[in-house]
């Protein structure tokens, strides 16, 4: 009597598995083909833009990051973005502060509506505090006010910095600040710019 | 024709508040387009607006009247009172709509 | 002395109370009024046997319950693709030519209207969306997924921005859309006037421009992907109460 329910049991339980595993691969097939139909090429957009690389996929499930295998995963993405950094072909870090504020400024590039010879901007001041005198910027990151006052102008300081910009993913595996060196959204040029706004003593933001 | 308005008006002792939507691109002229040519000049430069027949309301409006132009006044009127509001622009379009008060 | 964020984003909150009173979108109300009534299309009809979920020509509170299952269509569909479907149907209009139209032109322009004149009927009432029918439950599921898939060379994703409480980018506050409260200011504000570009912007409009910042391909109008997002938040904002048409900076 006893084996036969325990048979049961484990029978009913390996078939609800099964349709759970089953629905899950169903709604992962739907899902793609949702994807792959939902979208045209414009512009300078095109479809390879919807296709994921491992660090897409892997933030695009909250669940699985928030686990904790994801976590141990997370520490893979993380080593895989930073050594894919490229550290600066002539050796300088620190650019001109007066262009690094026109940069974090424009928000410009990379939409469909842009030209393919547009020059990017980096959209700083979208997620982040830089300047005081500008009161028009957003809480998505922390506030770079007084960024190298604070931290202090050391080699570590201009090389974590010069990390973070190129690739924030190097340090926070699902952080939503974008890649600007790795997707070659600023120029090396840019980013010495950006990083003596935030690192230049005589920077207005250091002031 | 130009396009319909939307004209509320509500009387309250003695005193009628009238609400006037109108539809209208109202370009300056100074605009660009997205290849960077200038969008011409069209827009409202004479509205009137009469209550039972008189005059009550009249205006010259200009390039710094903004789209969509939302006029708000008040006069001295009545319940029931037939409400004619008109304009006419540097095309030479027209529109009219009438309104009773509430 | 630097004016503070929180100062300036009360003002920003004055204006817009200064500004609702006489909301152009009433404008766009009144032609789509027209439009419902006149015949149009090759079968010179009107769109007044459309059925948006309650029975034909039924458009009080059917803004409110949409997107839903119909059984004629086979699918869940949002308000845009389902007055596709009736342009289509019931006035023999192509429905590649209502898709292919740029925004805010010949018939997105048509669409516009409509679309203004039906969510007229729903204001002040609550979102009232079903997820009883599989389908309907499966597209929550779709539109999840949608929500949080990472994309292009920014790796934006919806969460990126609507994904937390207490967000704006510049100053423009960004509802968090997983959540009820979120959810409804967002779904419950479009479709909406901009003063800003005094545009009209549908819901599909909306979406639309919100992929391109993230810098992904351009959504296909009436596709599954707009649908199932479009699901996703109606869901989450159920039992709020619906503000459109909105008045938007």
């Amino acid at each position: 009597m006893k084996i036969n329910l325990i048979k049961i049991f484990t029978i009913s339980l390996l078939i609800a598995l099964f349709q759970l595993a089953y629905a899950q691969n169903n709604l992962d097939a739907k899902f793609e083909k949702m994807m792959a139909s939902g979208f045209k090429a414009e512009g300078i957009a095109g479809l390879d833009r919807i296709d994921q690389d491992e660090t897409q996929k892997f933030c695009s499930d909250p669940i699985f990051v928030n686990s904790k295998q994801g976590a141990i995963h997370a520490l893979k993405i993380q080593n895989l973005n930073m050594a894919s950094i490229l550290q600066p072909s002539d050796g300088r870090f620190i650019g001109d502060w007066k262009r690094g504020e026109v940069i974090a400024q424009s928000g410009r590039g990379g939409t469909w509506t842009d030209k393919p010879d547009a020059v990017n901007g980096g959209g700083c001041y979208n997620c982040h505090q830089i300047d005081k005198k500008e009161i028009s910027y957003g809480n998505l990151g922390p506030s770079l006010w007084n960024y190298g006052k604070s931290r202090g102008y050391s080699q570590e300081v201009i090389a974590y910095t010069w990390n973070q910009i190129n690739n924030a993913k190097a340090y926070n595996a699902c952080s939503n600040m974008p890649r600007f060196g790795h997707f070659k959204l600023l120029t090396q040029e840019q980013i010495q710019d950006v990083m003596a706004l935030l690192l230049d003593p005589q920077s207005p933001v250091n002031q | 024709m130009g396009d319909p308005m939307r004209i509320r008006a509500a009387e309250n002792n003695g005193i009628v508040e009238v609400k006037i939507l109108m539809k209208h691109d109202m370009e300056t002229g100074q605009r660009k387009d997205a290849a960077g040519k200038l969008i011409p000049a069209w827009f409202i430069t004479m509205v009137s607006v009469k209550a039972q027949g008189k005059e009550v309301f009249a205006a010259d409006f200009g390039t710094a009247i903004s789209k969509d132009p939302f006029l708000n006044f008040k006069y001295k009127g009545s319940r029931g009172d037939k409400l004619l509001v008109s304009w006419v622009d540097t095309r030479g379009d027209k529109r009219s709509d009438e309104a009773s008060v509430s | 002395m630097h004016a503070n964020a929180q100062s300036t984003a009360d003002a920003i909150a004055k204006y817009r109370e200064m500004i609702a009173d006489g909301n152009p979108a009433e404008l766009y109300e009144a032609a789509g009024e027209e439009l419902w009534k006149k015949p149009a299309g090759p079968k010179n009809a009107t769109l007044e046997k459309c059925n948006l979920g309650l029975g034909p020509g039924v458009i009080k509170g059917a803004a409110a319950q949409l997107p839903r299952y119909f059984p004629d269509t086979n699918r869940v569909q949002d308000l845009e693709s389902r007055l596709i479907t009736c342009m289509s149907t019931l006035q023999g209009i192509s429905a590649q030519e209502i898709i292919d139209a740029p925004f805010q032109q010949g018939y997105k322009k048509t669409m516009d209207d409509i679309v203004a004149y039906v969510v007229t009927y729903s204001k002040d009432l609550k979102v009232n969306v079903s997820t009883k029918h599989p389908k309907e439950k499966e597209s929550y599921e779709l539109g999840k997924r949608a929500f949080f898939y990472e994309g292009g060379p920014m790796d934006f994703s919806c969460a990126t921005c609507h994904g937390s409480t207490g967000k704006r980018i510049r100053m423009q506050d960004l509802p968090n859309l997983t959540t009820p409260e979120g959810a409804i200011a967002g779904w419950g504000y479009w479709p909406a006037y901009r003063v800003s570009n005094g545009q009209f912007w549908t819901m599909g409009l909306r979406l639309n421009d919100c992929y391109r910042q993230q810098r992904f391909p351009f959504p296909i109008y009436g596709s599954e992907v707009l649908t199932a997002l479009s699901m996703y938040m109606a869901v989450n904002a159920n039992g709020g109460v619906i503000h459109t048409p909105g008045l938007k900076r």
